[in-house]
């Protein structure tokens, strides 16, 4: 059991050293990192099965007891989104091998992904505040470097504001916890969210809730901190953003559930408010946003903000139906995401620009990419029977039951324009003829096809799944929103 | 003693903040620095200040004395600072690279990937 | 830059600096010192052979390439973490051998730890100070 919980981060992280001690020899790179996410996609869906079966699991690190050491905790919520970090990461690496190329296979690609998600699953698995931070930093660090890679004016211009504006948001962060720890004593989370509900000092945990708040909002892109993530996340190559589209942003709201359903529940009416102020605002900025773009990648930038907003709007209503929606509206946003922008990365190799209007004739050509498109866009625009539907739907009537009807309004609004420019999508890149000054320059390997079509067909699969996997994820918002069983989990009978 | 590292730390945000809304990237680099060492200060400060105890148990004891000051928020600090070591040190390079393929050190030429 | 004075100097403080990296790295069990600063030292040692005769030299002295020294260093303190998984007990938690070691004194899982860190960060500083060097 102490084995299984490490095992999604030592992993990765492992993968890496070995593909660092192989620098020179690329090839043998390439085996290490696909054997090395295999490995972990195996390892995820075990230590999910496991917790499902046994409940929420903890191991103390350096067997020191809890709240003392760092305690690696995980529940359903913890334990699905490190199989959907490992799902992207191999369909990702699956699909470097044709779409990266030597001159970043030659810097360290590979292990600077896996080093990546050994961070990300960290911060899934981590119960301890400044460990998360410490996760937070090693993703983060990597992914600096991956936004740079290549060295192109585009990229460096946009490394810049990524840097800056997380370097911002850890600063923030961090001073939070500095805070958190002269009120509370304890990082532990478990800990936490026992000391904080005895403490009369609320208006002082409300300034620091709303710290964390913010440092979480900027990395996970929420209204009104979001203008980094379209600055800069169509200028690195198609795998490293399917990758940052796929994991970054949803560590921001990763912490951001995780905070604002164990530790700082307090005072719901005044945080909580907040949170479903500014989904509202980031689902409609987002939308609009993506509405006005003539770029397939900035596009799909766009919309991984207001898809953030549904993700926000499920955990500011904060009751057991909506927190379900949440966790399975991820599953949902985090696979059909991955499907679109692996596609996107195909058209781009096919007709060698991404620009909307430069592209054309897909439909002609290969029915079977337009089959693939349509189905996670259909999907994301909330099309039934499609897992976007059932997403949206849950989201939607979880705001019908707590009667936030502005909320409704806007969710469905938000849906009806997904539509649109997915549609708009559509007519440009796969109905129009192609025109006639771009044509084909180069064909797309079989590598970038095949993780490209097993999202697709995997987006179906959780739509036609629905049933088992909304139960499931009624467990994982039922230890959410029951904070008991993770604090007895982890600090046992210290209570 | 508080009263002091609070002012200290204030000026730390403040100067970091200052250096990061000015047009140059060195300057922001600068400001960044400033920032994080506000922020560590902040922990330091926010795991209350103790005069001459060391954390160290005495031989045959159980326990540190009375008092005695709290060493996590030093070993956080700690981590903080080797973080912003490596950070800074990446900021760094990514400044000498912008700075040779644009010619330019201000942002506000930098504006290629904004929509 | 071409100075008499930097290089002579080098060939002396080379052989103290990197001792007294090895004395820090040593030290560090139970008082201060440690990996991380002895590292640094070493790493140091090495950039002002850079700085008195060029990149190319430094490159030469250090032998391995500075990722090699990353990945080395990475697998040193992941193994000892993993050595009290295979003694059943969690990742990470510091087993020590009971003989006391002539020099080392006391050696266990944390003295390889500590060994990784050294490792790493010479591989790191040197990496960061050759890619800023290179034209």
């Amino acid at each position: 059991m102490s084995l299984l919980l490490v095992l999604p981060v030592i992993i990765p992280l492992f993968t890496a050293i070995l593909a660092l001690l192989c620098w020179r020899h690329i090839n043998v790179q390439r085996g290490i990192a696909v054997v090395g996410a295999s490995c972990l996609m195996v390892a995820a869906v075990t230590l999910l099965l496991t917790i499902s079966d046994r409940g929420i699991q903890c191991v103390q690190v350096s067997n020191w007891q809890a709240p003392f050491g760092i305690t690696l905790v995980a529940d359903l919520f913890g334990a699905v989104m490190v199989v959907l970090a490992a799902t992207s990461l191999l369909a990702v690496t699956v699909y470097s091998l044709g779409s990266v190329g030597r001159a970043l296979e030659a810097v360290g690609y590979y292990p600077l992904i896996h080093v990546m998600v050994a961070g990300i699953c960290g911060a899934f698995l981590t119960g301890d505040v400044f460990n998360l931070y410490v996760c937070f930093e090693v993703t983060l660090v990597s992914s600096f470097v991956l936004m740079a890679m290549g060295g192109e004016r585009q990229q460096i211009e946009g490394a810049i504001k990524y840097v800056t504006l997380n370097l911002m948001a850890s600063a923030i962060f961090l001073a939070a916890i500095g805070l958190l720890y002269g009120v509370a004593g304890t990082l532990n989370m478990a800990d936490l969210a026992t000391v904080l509900a005895n403490e009369p000092r609320q208006t002082l945990v409300n300034s620091i809730a709303m710290l964390f708040m913010v440092g979480f909002g900027i990395k996970a892109a929420v209204f009104p901190l979001f203008f980094w993530l379209p600055a800069s996340y169509h200028t690195p190559n198609v795998a490293i953003t399917t990758l940052f589209a796929a994991l970054l942003t949803k560590v921001g709201v990763y912490a951001l559930i995780r905070f604002f359903t164990l530790i700082f529940v307090g005072d719901t009416g005044l945080t909580h408010t907040v949170l479903l102020v500014l989904a509202g605002l980031t689902m409609i900025t987002g939308v609009l946003g993506a509405v006005a773009q003539t770029e397939f990648r900035r596009l799909l930038s766009f919309h991984i903000i207001s898809q953030i907003g549904y993700l926000l709007l499920g955990l500011g209503l904060l009751t057991h139906f909506s927190l379900a929606a949440v966790v399975y509206f991820m599953g949902h946003v985090i696979i059909a995401k991955t499907a679109l922008l692996l596609l996107s990365g195909v058209t781009q190799r096919i007709s060698g620009t991404s620009e909307l209007k430069e592209l054309g004739g897909f439909y002609k050509e290969s029915p079977l990419l337009s089959v693939v498109f349509l189905v996670p866009a259909l999907s994301l625009a909330g099309i039934p029977p499609l897992s976007g539907f059932w997403a949206k739907f849950a989201v939607v009537k979880a705001s019908l039951e707590a009667e936030q009807y502005v909320m409704v309004v806007a969710a469905l609004a938000v849906g009806l324009f997904t539509l649109y420019y997915m549609l708009n999508v559509w007519a440009e890149v796969f109905w129009k003829d192609r025109p006639v000054d771009h044509p084909v320059v180069a064909k797309a390997p079989l590598v970038m096809w095949g993780p490209m079509v097993a999202m697709g067909i995997l987006t179906l699969g959780i739509s036609f799944g629905v049933d088992p996997l909304f139960q499931l994820a009624n467990r994982a918002a039922f230890q959410l929103i029951d904070r008991q069983e993770y604090i007895r989990a982890v600090l046992g009978g210290a209570l | 003693m508080e009263t002091i590292l609070a002012i200290v730390i204030g000026g730390l945000y403040g100067t970091g903040l200052y250096l990061m809304m000015r047009r140059s990237m060195v300057k922001l680099v600068l400001g960044l620095a400033l920032l994080a060492h506000a922020a560590n200060l902040l922990i330091f400060v926010g795991g209350r200040l103790v005069r001459g105890v060391p954390p160290l148990v005495a031989n045959g004891a159980i326990a540190p004395p009375d008092g005695s000051a709290d060493p996590l928020p030093q070993a956080l600090v700690l981590t903080a600072i080797v973080i912003g070591f490596g950070v800074q040190a990446f900021l760094l390079v990514l400044l000498k690279r912008g700075y040779t393929l644009m010619r330019t050190d201000d942002l506000d030429d930098m504006r290629t990937t904004e929509t | 830059m071409n100075s008499l004075i930097l290089s002579t100097a080098t060939r002396l403080l080379l052989p103290l600096m990197l001792l007294y990296s090895v004395f820090l790295l040593i030290r560090g069990h139970n008082e201060p010192g440690g990996g991380f600063v002895g590292g640094l030292v070493a790493a140091s040692a090495i950039a002002l052979i850079k700085f008195s005769s060029g990149l190319e030299r430094a490159r030469a002295a250090l032998r391995f390439d500075p990722i090699t020294l990353v990945g080395t260093g990475l697998l040193f303190a992941f193994a000892s973490g993993l050595l009290p998984l295979v003694a059943g007990m969690p990742f990470l938690t510091a087993l020590w051998w009971d003989q006391k070691i002539p020099v080392l004194l006391k050696a266990g899982t944390p003295v390889l730890f500590d060994l990784g860190v050294y490792v790493l960060v010479v591989g790191v500083v040197l990496t960061m100070i050759f890619a800023l060097s290179e034209e």
